[in-house]
């Protein structure tokens, strides 16, 4: 049985398409997804992301916690707010879950992670917590009076729309960079996204999430659901966790190799079996050059040898499908290459990631 | 739930006309079109085209999937709706105009042993719960 989010109700009275995501009912579209696709493109949608799990952190050792659990360094989060992406990786160098992590103060961070691995993140959390014997709490904030709604306002307008549904927040946040995160008496805003678009994710006493989502609709933001997000997140080069890699894939393999900090010498979790690998794969793009759409597990066949898409769409904004995928690590951008779509071979171009960003074509 | 009663229908969600020229229209349903979600692309079977019953004739494409169409009876694929081809969406926008293509059938008699819409009404519902 799926859990309902705070916003469930909401989206019922709007005749959203519902089904299941890591264990939450959620909206996949409200009507038509290319539709929600092209309003964050071009001017401003939402998505209920409320599903997503927000964590606090707090205490002294806060920051060496962090430094020890995450592959990119925490240390990179100098200026108040500041937020990073970043794996989370088991011994083996797997990816157990990424996530968004935003700094306060050295003993105060805000974290987001996934909806379908939370209660495995927590537990692998608070593991690593008691092995070294850190001095951090771990609050999820989604039970009683903690419990968070999470709204991603995006699209080229999405500040503005914001701001008219919840002017007092547009003074701290009008020149906010990308990136960073303010708390605003109990909101918290943050310059995220998983779209490639400018926009906010706001996040929200769960039961101050249906007013908000209502004061958005009526500033003319259009509801999205997950079948635009997944197009959005594609053409903005982002992975999904569980699709584009998982606990036996390396974050290396996985096109995240700016997401590990590795010149430092700091000693994460992961680190040792990072550098003890040998790299085998490119993770790049795909561009279908034929009628037809990519997906995920089709395979390639490039002069190097064979790989596999991991996630594959259409793309509403270049009109064609679109694809990440491990290529052998000889594979060279440019080149045409097979893919193989239900029996047939079909020519795609590997191209770099993304491919649209802000609202542009990059391919 | 949109499942006009002067339709037939197949339990893998096709929709069948008989016309007053013996042809036989398919499409799919609008329950199929809700769940592939918004049609990117439409491939038509090759007019000429003989179908046994239940035989793999079209593929559509939406976002979310690739789905197969199958021929509720056996027949000739006399005419293909070359429409679809550029304008997939229409489609989703009506489900029983946007046909997809017309059947000459072996036997006319066939299009008695498809569901009608109160048992195409049941599948759906079986499959739902």
């Amino acid at each position: 049985m799926s859990k309902p989010t705070v916003l469930n109700a909401a989206h019922r009275a709007l005749n959203a398409r519902m089904i299941d995501f890591g264990g939450w009912e959620m909206p996949v579209n409200y009507g038509s997804q290319i539709e929600e696709h092209h309003a964050v493109r071009r001017d401003c949608g939402m998505f209920d992301i409320s599903h997503m799990c927000a964590v606090a952190l707090r205490g002294p050792d806060a920051r060496p916690f962090l430094s020890r659990l995450l592959a990119n360094s925490v240390e990179k989060l100098q200026a108040p707010g500041k937020a990073l992406y970043s794996p989370m990786l088991n011994e083996t160098g797997g990816v157990i879950d990424d996530l968004i992590v935003c700094r306060f103060s050295d003993e105060d961070f805000h974290m987001v992670v996934n909806a379908g691995t939370a209660g495995k993140d927590l537990a692998w959390m608070s593991a690593c917590r008691a092995a070294r014997g850190y001095d951090v709490t771990l609050a999820p904030l989604r039970e009683g009076s903690a419990a968070v709604g999470m709204i991603a306002v995006q699209g080229p307008n999405a500040r503005a729309r914001v701001w008219q549904a919840l002017p007092e927040t547009r003074r701290a946040t009008e020149t906010l960079p990308p990136f960073f995160g303010v708390r605003i008496g109990d909101l918290f805003i943050a310059t995220t996204g998983y779209t490639g678009e400018d926009g906010f994710e706001i996040t929200l006493p769960a039961a101050r999430a249906e007013a908000l989502w209502s004061a958005l609709l009526a500033a003319g933001v259009r509801p999205c659901g997950l079948g635009a997000r997944d197009t959005l997140r594609l053409e903005a080069g982002m992975n999904l966790y569980g699709q584009d890699m998982d606990e036996t894939v390396s974050p290396l393999d996985a096109g995240l190799e700016r997401y590990v900090e590795l010149a430092s010498g700091r000693d994460f979790i992961g680190r040792a079996a990072l550098l003890a690998q040998e790299r085998r794969v490119s993770f790049l793009g795909l561009k279908l050059l034929d009628k037809g759409v990519l997906r995920a597990h089709q395979k390639v066949f490039t002069p190097e040898g064979e790989g596999e898409i991991t996630s594959g769409t259409f793309s509403p904004t270049l009109g064609a499908s679109i694809a990440f995928a491990r290529l052998p690590r000889a594979a060279r951008i440019n080149t045409v290459v097979q893919v193989d779509i239900r029996g047939k071979r079909l020519p795609a171009r590997i191209v770099p990631l993304p491919f649209v960003r802000h609202g542009k074509a990059l391919v | 739930m949109n499942i006009p009663a002067e339709l037939k229908y197949t339990a893998s969600h096709e929709w069948a006309r008989p016309e007053t020229d013996g042809s036989v229209t398919v499409g799919i349903t609008n329950h199929a079109q809700e769940l592939l979600g918004d049609m990117v692309f439409v491939e038509l079977p090759e007019t000429g085209r003989t179908l046994a019953a239940g035989e793999e004739t079209c593929v559509l494409e939406s976002v979310k999937a690739a789905a197969d169409v199958y021929a509720p009876v056996a027949g000739r694929v006399v005419a293909v709706n070359d429409a679809l081809v550029s304008a997939p969406e229409q489609i989703n926008q009506d489900a029983y105009a946007a046909w997809l293509f017309r059947l000459a059938p072996d036997d006319a008699a066939d299009l008695g042993k498809l569901l009608d819409a109160a048992a195409y009404r049941a599948v759906i519902d079986a499959g739902q719960s």
